[in-house]
């Protein structure tokens, strides 16, 4: 990396953007104290909505759902996708390229079309929808998230431990869960938790594969958003923001140890 | 009796056997959790889609199952192929805007010492990991006629008439580009983080200014990230229909908005899949297009 | 080996009572509705008494409820179509009919309402709340005295006005401006009122349907159109806001609480139902969400329990039209083979950017 400082307004246009970028997060959160229900002027500091927000049922409700769909959705796509991922990368087989075309098509499908798909096929097989339609719709789109991930890390991974192990006598199994699977361990975790927070954050997929009480958080948002527009909706966003924040940073933190030791 | 018992555990280790040293019958096994569960939940329904495309709408909502390609020929209409036009503006208007403000955001992170660039990477992936409806809701805060924009303008002094943003085109696109810069950052910072300083230097050292050394060398070097970026903003753009939604006032439609019409308001399910079906053969006109250029390549990978 | 068994066997396990979640809360019934309709008090009452779980999950408009239903794939329990929603229903077979040994409340409701056209010999519904859906106009914003829906198009309200997002509201609206029925299935009618509402498209700042009276308390809209309960509840924080019956005329409505068929829970929805038909539960919805409340024995306990909140309902034209009012007022009817072609002119004017 050239060591020559950047120019000025390169820095001033970064802070700009910076800027540009929390300004409304930060308004977001400011707002969430404000007395005045409407929230259109500032009026007074209260912590009033953040009390509303806890007692609110269907906040809550959605919040559960949102985490059970989200773990459960995660694990599966994770083993399904670490499966595949070590298919296409290590082996050969009939069928190569349309299973590595198949794993794109999310990628390439417009959220709006996988949903109505979604919608239709369960419609015509009768499948209530609710936390399972969810559920399953959820796996779908991440799989291959996780494949493409965990491909990714084992690419640039040595056999030569594998067959090294494997001279000593272990069997494949053994090998796999011994030797490979420690070593593409952060790929996975990576992959997990690209899996999780796809499901976490999505609005589209299940808005259009969700049932009677099966709300999701963005779901929940969203309707605030939409009908009742009081402080409780940044209240609740400002929680959100910090969440991501305090995951992130332990991220930071975890991955800076890692690279210490 | 025990003959049965034989054959069915000679059977089992056979199959074992056959895994043991088959690497073909390996791959398949590993494969085939993924390749069963995509095909139940994502080419079969698009499957039934493509055949719901191809029926029509009954008087009340229901379906007829006769064979005809009415919604097709419907969707030739101008006022639709206006529709579809309209989201591919947005969407390149969009990608174009990422681009713009985002360049000089990821070569400045890219090119930032170790410890400032981790930071400043944090803090572009705050916001990208919050709920994107959150977001949105903060930038109908800021632009509506009350909101703090017009506040801010109007306390200044500078404007007498509070600005009509909100529910406009310009407002959807304003939450677009806010939604999908860290999109189109992402990628673009990873290209250009590989670039070898080494290789700015050997064009320096060949008497290249430093403007004439991006243009020639740094610019062209990180074309697979705008690819890689552009296929990661362009694609959903095209098929957005929260934001317009949200931001638009429900006035501004998107294809997105029409298919989502047509499955929940208008329920004419026939006509909403072809309308699905046309959207899903631009995208991947698109994306053929740009892989085409460049290759999917590991800049999508973060 | 074995921990990763074990992990499959919890995905799945986790998967499994995802899916049986639902069939697992016998002791649940889900609502199906209009959004801010119902009050959460009067739900938690509900469950308070009888121990069951309400989930309630919204709608925004009748034709959104019906596609839901349609797709096949519903769950519900309880819903509240309106009145001719009620008549489709009742003509594709999707609703159960009504067990009324198991709704005694239901002699609460007025006489007007019961036996109704839309579901003749009253067998599938009972009336809900009632309303109607004329011009709302913030009159500290607009001066002059507005009339008619024909005032909407002038060039000064230009992005000042609100419309429901209703296609069935709006195009209707602009049939009586044209003069016709709004109930018209005439193509030449329509293309006319199509050519009419794209004229009124520079004046519309939104639709909603969901919560006009946001927009109009924010300031964003002057005027427009609304249902009778948003612009009381709209008058409620600004006493500007003024509720005007249009000379060309305006639509009348009756929600409607039905159980659709094929609902799991059915005994818990007649529950819930003849629960709402308590007088004590139902002036808690006038209470929170001001429409028209066909439940006498309700009115009648809200004179005597809280007669300033009887006095304010008696007194605005919003809740409680009078009879000249009345004259102005139309139902919307089923159009039949006609919805396709409504369905398409309100696309494509939407969508005529």
């Amino acid at each position: 990396m050239s060591e020559k400082k950047p120019a000025l307004w390169l820095r001033i246009y970064t802070i700009l953007i910076y800027g540009y970028i929390y300004l409304p997060i930060l308004l977001l959160i400011v707002f969430s104290f404000n007395t005045q229900k409407l929230n259109v002027r500032w009026e007074g500091f209260t912590l009033h909505w953040y009390e509303r927000l806890f007692q609110d049922q269907d906040v809550l409700e959605a919040t559960r759902n949102t985490l059970i769909i989200a773990f459960t959705s995660t694990i599966v796509a994770t083993v399904i996708g670490t499966l595949a991922a070590l298919a296409l990368q290590r082996y050969r087989f009939p069928g190569y390229t349309m299973a590595e075309s198949a794993l794109y098509i999310p990628v390439i499908v417009p959220e709006v079309v996988m949903g109505i798909s979604l919608l239709v096929f369960f419609a015509q097989i009768h499948f209530r929808l609710g936390l399972a339609t969810i559920t399953l719709a959820h796996i779908a789109f991440s799989i291959p998230f996780v494949t493409l991930v965990v491909r990714a890390r084992l690419h640039g991974f040595d056999r030569a431990i594998e067959e090294a192990a494997m001279d000593l006598g272990a069997n494949e199994l053994i090998t796999f869960w011994r030797v490979t699977l420690p070593t593409i361990m952060p790929g996975v975790l990576s992959g997990a938790l690209l899996a999780f927070t796809l499901s976490l954050d999505d609005y589209v997929i299940t808005y259009f594969t969700a049932g009677p009480g099966a709300t999701t958080l963005p779901l929940r948002v969203f309707s605030m958003v939409r009908f009742a527009v009081t402080p409780e909706v940044n209240a609740l966003s400002t929680l959100w923001v910090l969440t991501v924040f305090i995951i992130l940073l332990i991220g930071q933190i975890a991955r800076r140890k890692q690279t210490q030791r | 009796m025990p003959e049965v018992h034989n054959d069915l555990s000679a059977q089992k280790s056979s199959l074992v056997k056959t895994l043991r040293e088959s690497p073909k019958a390996q791959g398949l096994a590993l494969i085939s959790p993924t390749i069963i569960y995509l095909f139940i939940f994502m080419i079969l329904p698009m499957i039934l889609v493509m055949v719901l495309s191809l029926l029509t709408r009954g008087p009340y909502g229901n379906v007829i199952y006769r064979i005809n390609v009415d919604n097709y020929v419907r969707l030739m209409d101008p006022l639709y192929l206006r529709i579809l036009w309209y989201s591919l503006s947005i969407a390149a208007l969009t990608t174009t805007f990422t681009i713009l403000i985002g360049y000089p955001l990821a070569y400045y992170i890219a090119r930032a010492q170790a410890r400032q660039r981790s930071l400043l990477l944090f803090l572009i992936l705050v916001p990208f990991w919050t709920n994107f409806i959150i977001r949105i809701y903060a930038w109908i805060m800021i632009l509506r006629t009350e909101g703090f924009l017009n506040n801010l303008l109007l306390n200044l002094g500078l404007i007498k008439v509070p600005l009509y943003i909100l529910y406009t085109p310009t407002a959807v696109l304003i939450g677009m580009v806010y939604e999908f810069l860290p999109f189109m950052v992402l990628p673009l910072y990873t290209s250009l983080e590989k670039i070898e300083a080494a290789q700015l230097e050997a064009a320096a050292d060949l008497g290249a200014r430093p403007w004439r050394a991006f243009m020639r060398v740094t610019l062209p070097l990180s074309v697979p990230g705008m690819i890689a970026g552009s296929i990661l903003v362009f694609i959903p753009a095209m098929g957005m229909f929260v934001v317009p939604d949200l931001m638009g006032g429900a006035k501004t439609i998107l294809v997105g908005n029409l298919i989502r019409n047509q499955f929940l308001v208008a329920r004419d399910w026939p006509f909403g899949a072809a309308a699905s079906m046309l959207l899903l053969l631009l995208t991947l006109a698109v994306t053929l297009y740009y892989t085409r250029k460049a290759g999917f390549g590991e800049e999508l990978l973060i | 080996m074995k921990t990763f068994k074990m992990l499959a066997l919890f995905a799945i396990l986790a998967l499994l009572l995802g899916a049986c979640g639902g069939k697992a809360e016998e002791k649940v019934v889900n609502l199906y509705a209009w959004s801010e309709y119902i009050p959460q008090a009067l739900l938690d009452g509900f469950t308070e008494q009888t121990g069951l779980e309400v989930n309630y999950d919204a709608y925004s408009s009748n034709e959104e409820l019906l596609a839901k239903l349609q797709a096949g794939a519903s769950g519900y329990d309880v819903i509240i179509p309106s009145d001719y929603t009620v008549s489709i229903m009742i003509k594709q077979g999707l609703l159960e009919e009504l067990d009324f040994s198991k709704l005694p409340n239901f002699t609460n409701i007025g006489e007007e309402f019961k036996n109704p056209e839309y579901d003749p010999g009253n067998k599938y519904t009972v009336a809900y709340q009632w309303g109607t859906s004329c011009l709302v106009v913030d009159t500290s914003k607009v001066t002059r005295p507005i009339t008619k829906w024909a005032d909407l198009w002038d060039a000064e309200f230009e992005g000042r006005v609100v419309l429901l997002d209703d296609e069935r509201e709006v195009i209707g609206m602009v049939l009586n401006v044209l003069g016709y029925d709004k109930n018209s299935t005439d193509p030449a009618q329509l293309e006319e009122a199509k050519a009419k509402f794209l004229e009124l498209m520079p004046n519309v700042r939104l639709f909603d349907s969901d919560s006009p009276k946001t927009a109009l308390l924010s300031g964003e809209v002057w005027l427009g159109q609304t249902w009778n309960g948003e612009a009381a509840l709209a008058y409620q924080e600004n006493p500007n806001i003024a509720y005007v019956f249009p000379e060309e005329g305006c639509t009348i409505w009756i929600d409607n609480l039905a159980i659709p068929k094929g609902a799991p829970h059915k005994d818990a929805a007649h529950q819930l139902i003849n629960y709402i038909l308590a007088p004590e539960a139902s002036i808690l919805i006038t209470a929170e969400f001001p429409y028209s409340n066909p439940n006498i024995a309700a009115l009648e306990l809200l004179r005597t329990a809280n007669p300033e909140l009887y006095e304010a309902y008696m007194g605005f034209s919003a809740t409680n039209p009078s009879p000249e009012d009345m004259q102005r007022l139309e139902f919307v009817e089923d159009l039949g083979e006609a919805t396709a072609l409504w369905d398409r002119i309100w696309t494509e004017v939407k969508g005529g950017e």
